[in-house]
């Protein structure tokens, strides 16, 4: 079973719980909600959490359902952060780095192409290396920043999941990066959002990968 | 005790809302200008001054992209 966890101002949470359910079962944890026993895996979805008050995800990460989130990741489970849960997980610092407004102080809306890197987990093991995945952004903060020695560190530790592909870096963020791992690998972020590549009707099924991959981890880190 | 925190972006980092600021300064006659750079002002009353640092870093703002200073008014 998939947790989608959902805050005040959430909006992909139904879309991201018709996702995994395509792959198996899947069910919304209302952000009061701190128990996640029966979850195999958590997706923190897109949206606008608390308003975006502050900063995107700022207030979101101190919420009780995030608490719980914070132990089951403790525990090598895999989460899955999209678009507005990426900025969440950042904050929460389970992820590293920051999401920073466009640089072209626009809100973005359209289909982009990634390159996934060769990384670590359970979602870089059902991802192939070097693979093309086309997958929509929509977003106003996802220029990913972190800083140069952070950057290296996740590089060499294969931690950096995905990248826009060569040109198409929509946001400026650093080194084109779309979407980053922990160094456990058993959570990813990521801005653009796979719920919404599950059908090839609406133009790719290319992030149902992601979700296959929620599914199928083990529930305990590797050694 | 009333309390102002300013919150800007780290030097180094690109700030679009302040090159937009920038940008738009020339159109309106007003030359010269330069460096804009737009960040947010958290006027607050406290118990306990002493906790002010913990809740900037905690919460109003984040350190890796952020800087703050905290002005209190006597």
């Amino acid at each position: 079973m998939i947790g989608v966890i959902q805050f005040p101002g959430s909006c992909d949470e139904r879309d991201a719980a018709a996702a995994a359910g395509r792959i198996g079962e899947a069910r919304l944890v209302w952000h009061e909600e701190t128990d996640l026993s029966g979850l195999d895996g958590i997706v923190v979805p897109g949206g606008f959490s608390y308003g975006d008050y502050l900063r995107a995800g700022a207030i979101a990460r101190f919420s009780p359902a995030m608490e719980a989130v914070a132990h089951f990741a403790a525990e090598g489970r895999p989460v899955l952060g999209i678009c507005n849960g990426f900025q969440v997980l950042c904050e929460a610092g389970l992820l590293p780095g920051a999401l920073l407004p466009n640089e072209g102080l626009r809100f973005i809306c359209r289909q982009v192409a990634l390159v996934a890197e060769d990384f670590t987990g359970p979602f870089g093991t059902e991802v192939e290396a070097g693979s093309r995945l086309s997958i929509p952004i929509k977003h106003m903060s996802g220029r990913y920043f972190a800083p140069g020695e952070d950057l290296d560190r996740m590089e060499s530790s294969g931690q950096v999941a995905f990248r826009y592909a060569p040109g198409e870096n929509p946001n400026g963020s650093v080194r084109d990066i779309a979407g980053v791992t922990n160094e456990d690998g058993n959570v990813l972020g990521l801005m653009p959002h796979p719920e919404h590549a599950v059908d090839p009707l609406t133009g790719s099924d290319d992030g149902l990968v992601l979700f296959r991959a929620l599914a199928r981890a083990p529930q305990t880190a590797a050694a | 005790m009333k309390a102002k925190v300013l919150i800007r972006p780290k030097e180094g980092i690109l700030d679009p809302q302040g090159k937009a600021v920038e940008r738009a300064l020339p159109a309106l006659g007003f030359e010269g200008v330069h460096e804009v750079r737009v960040g947010r002002l958290v006027e607050l009353e406290t118990d306990d001054p002493g906790q002010l640092d913990a809740l900037c870093e905690k919460l109003l703002a984040n350190p890796l992209i952020e800087d703050f200073e905290v002005e209190l008014e006597r």
